[in-house]
């Protein structure tokens, strides 16, 4: 009886809908908001109980947000850690899917090379940051190189994956038709490869722009990285924890700005009932 | 001896073709495969299941290049080359319009289309994605693709099969109607007897495994004289001449 009558509030009439699916976006965004507003309390309440330099609260990190966004040191450091977050990812992403379909198409190549990119996968950050600063100079191409060989493995392994699933019957056609490179790239390959792609970037996004910081702390004079070096050498907590979550909201405004509208027009097709 | 620029017909003259599994087990399918479609004709591969006619096209696509023997397609005019394969085929992540015109080359991307469109009854649909389309649809947009390119020679392999006998026979009178406005020699796989009589000009009938030519079946009426009364004494002649065949 029960299970009768919730199937029949549920089949609400058309009127109800407006209102229904305005609920149904709004629900989310309000959970999100009081979820932040009460870590936000907790935090507060925890430092007034115990107060320390070492553990500020909410109201310092904003006024230390504030100070550094006036005095215009927090863009400048924010925009140059950026820079080097978007340069570290293009050529990890250009690089490893370059060859990790190589490897996924050919297995005889993937038979030889696999032992490489195991390798590759396993050696800690740090060691090829340190590595490619001796060996390379403390510079900026040494440091965005030493980001990007951390996370091309990753990459490439995402990327053969997707190049193993690859459909030949769409290549064949192409062939037929004599498609020309750049349109095999564009409308057969990168298609079919599309969500291994977007995998590849969400992952890699939140690896790379870990790795930047410690790459800026260890061996160059700007960015967030730089900065959050300097005020741990002057124990200043409040300063550190607003240049992180300063960049956290940068990548989460990057996510919903950039990442979401183009992964949604990349899969317009799929979305459309049949 | 043939007048001075004539075209070139389609000519197959497969020795042998073997598949080998990976367990050493190896399959004849081709064995001394050979016949000629003329130019302009419409010819039909009819053979049983399995017996190698997808094989055989694959290997005039040049999609397959590991088999003895030699074959020459038509030349002339555009040396360009079409299919229809057995599925659609179609970019699902494109739309029907993006689909044909991405098959054409550069100089005729460009082209009006709308002529074409009408005649398959796609007018409306040239914005949809595949997915979006019933089966009868993408097989339509796949021969729209096909003639949008203005081919030499247009291969098909049973475009018509796992559609409902109404919804064949629809475009099976729509094939005709884009072909017949631009003949195109053409090659069509099918086991569908009574398709093949309507279809074609000439139908080269398969042994099954290992594949060769029983005969060659002429239809020489023009196609809107085989109405069903004619199509029943085409059939028994066709019965007459090759008793096994169904
Ligand atoms: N890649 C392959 N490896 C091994 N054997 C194959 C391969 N492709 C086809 N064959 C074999 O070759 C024979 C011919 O296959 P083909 O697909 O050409 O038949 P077909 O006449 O098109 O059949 P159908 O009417 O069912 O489509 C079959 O016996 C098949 O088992
Ligand atoms: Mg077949």
């Amino acid at each position: 009886m029960t299970a009768l009558e919730t199937g029949g509030t549920r089949d609400a009439p058309p009127s109800m809908s407006g209102r229904r699916s305005l609920a149904t976006a709004l629900v989310p965004a309000l959970t999100v908001s009081v979820s932040l507003l009460g870590l936000c309390l907790l935090w507060n309440l925890a430092a007034s109980v115990w107060p320390s330099r070492a553990f500020p609260g909410p109201g310092q990190v904003w006024q230390v947000l504030l100070r550094e966004a006036a005095n215009g040191d927090l863009f400048y450091h924010l925009g140059v850690t950026l820079g080097r977050v978007a340069a570290a990812y293009i050529v990890a992403m250009i690089i490893g899917s370059v060859i990790g379909v190589l490897l996924g198409s050919y297995r005889r190549v993937d038979r030889f090379f696999n032992p490489w990119v195991i390798l590759f996968l396993n050696i800690p950050a740090l060691v090829v940051i340190v590595l490619g600063y001796i060996w390379f100079g403390l510079n900026e191409a040494a440091a965005i190189g030493a980001v990007a060989v951390n996370k091309i493995p990753n990459v490439v392994v995402t990327m053969r994956e997707g190049a193993r699933t690859l459909d030949p019957s769409y290549a064949e056609m192409a062939t037929v038709y004599r498609f020309g490179r750049l349109d095999r790239i564009r409308h057969i390959l990168l298609p079919q490869l599309q969500p291994y792609l977007a995998a590849a970037s969400r992952s890699g996004i939140a690896l790379i722009w870990k790795i930047v910081l410690v790459v800026e702390l260890l061996g160059r004079s700007n960015g967030v990285g730089f900065q959050i070096h300097l005020y741990f050498q002057l124990f200043d907590v409040a300063a550190i924890l607003a240049y992180t979550l300063a960049f956290v909201a940068v990548m989460l405004v990057i996510e919903l700005l950039l990442v979401q509208p183009v992964e949604r027009h990349a899969t317009r097709w799929r979305r459309r009932p049949a | 001896m043939q007048p001075v620029g004539a075209v070139v017909p389609l000519k197959v003259d497969i020795a042998e073709k073997i598949f080998r599994s990976a367990r050493g087990v190896s399959i004849t399918a081709l064995q001394d495969l050979s016949f000629e479609v003329r130019q302009g004709e419409f010819a039909c591969l009819l053979g049983p299941s399995g017996c190698g006619k997808t094989t055989t096209l694959r290997i005039l696509l040049g999609l397959d290049k590991d088999f003895s023997g030699s074959f020459q397609l038509p030349q002339g005019g555009s040396n360009r080359i079409a299919a229809v394969f057995q599925e659609p085929t179609l970019l699902p992540w494109r739309t029907v319009e993006q689909n044909v015109r991405l098959a054409l080359p550069k100089s005729l991307r460009a082209k009006n289309l709308d002529g074409l469109f009408d005649t398959l009854g796609l007018a409306g649909m040239r914005s949809l994605y595949p997915a979006e389309l019933s089966l009868g649809l993408a097989r339509r947009a796949a021969l729209a693709r096909a003639f949008a390119t203005e081919p030499a020679v247009l291969f098909l392999d049973e475009p018509f099969v796992s559609l409902d006998e109404q919804t064949a026979e629809r475009l099976r009178h729509l094939l005709l109607t884009v072909w017949s406005a631009r003949p195109t020699t053409a090659l069509m796989v099918t086991h569908n007897l009574r398709e093949a009589l309507m279809l074609s000009d000439r139908i080269i009938v398969l042994a099954p495994r290992p594949t060769h030519v029983l005969g060659v079946f002429d239809v020489r009426l023009p196609r809107q004289q085989r109405n069903s009364q004619v199509m029943s004494d085409l059939l028994r002649s066709f019965h007459h001449r090759f008793p096994d065949v169904t």
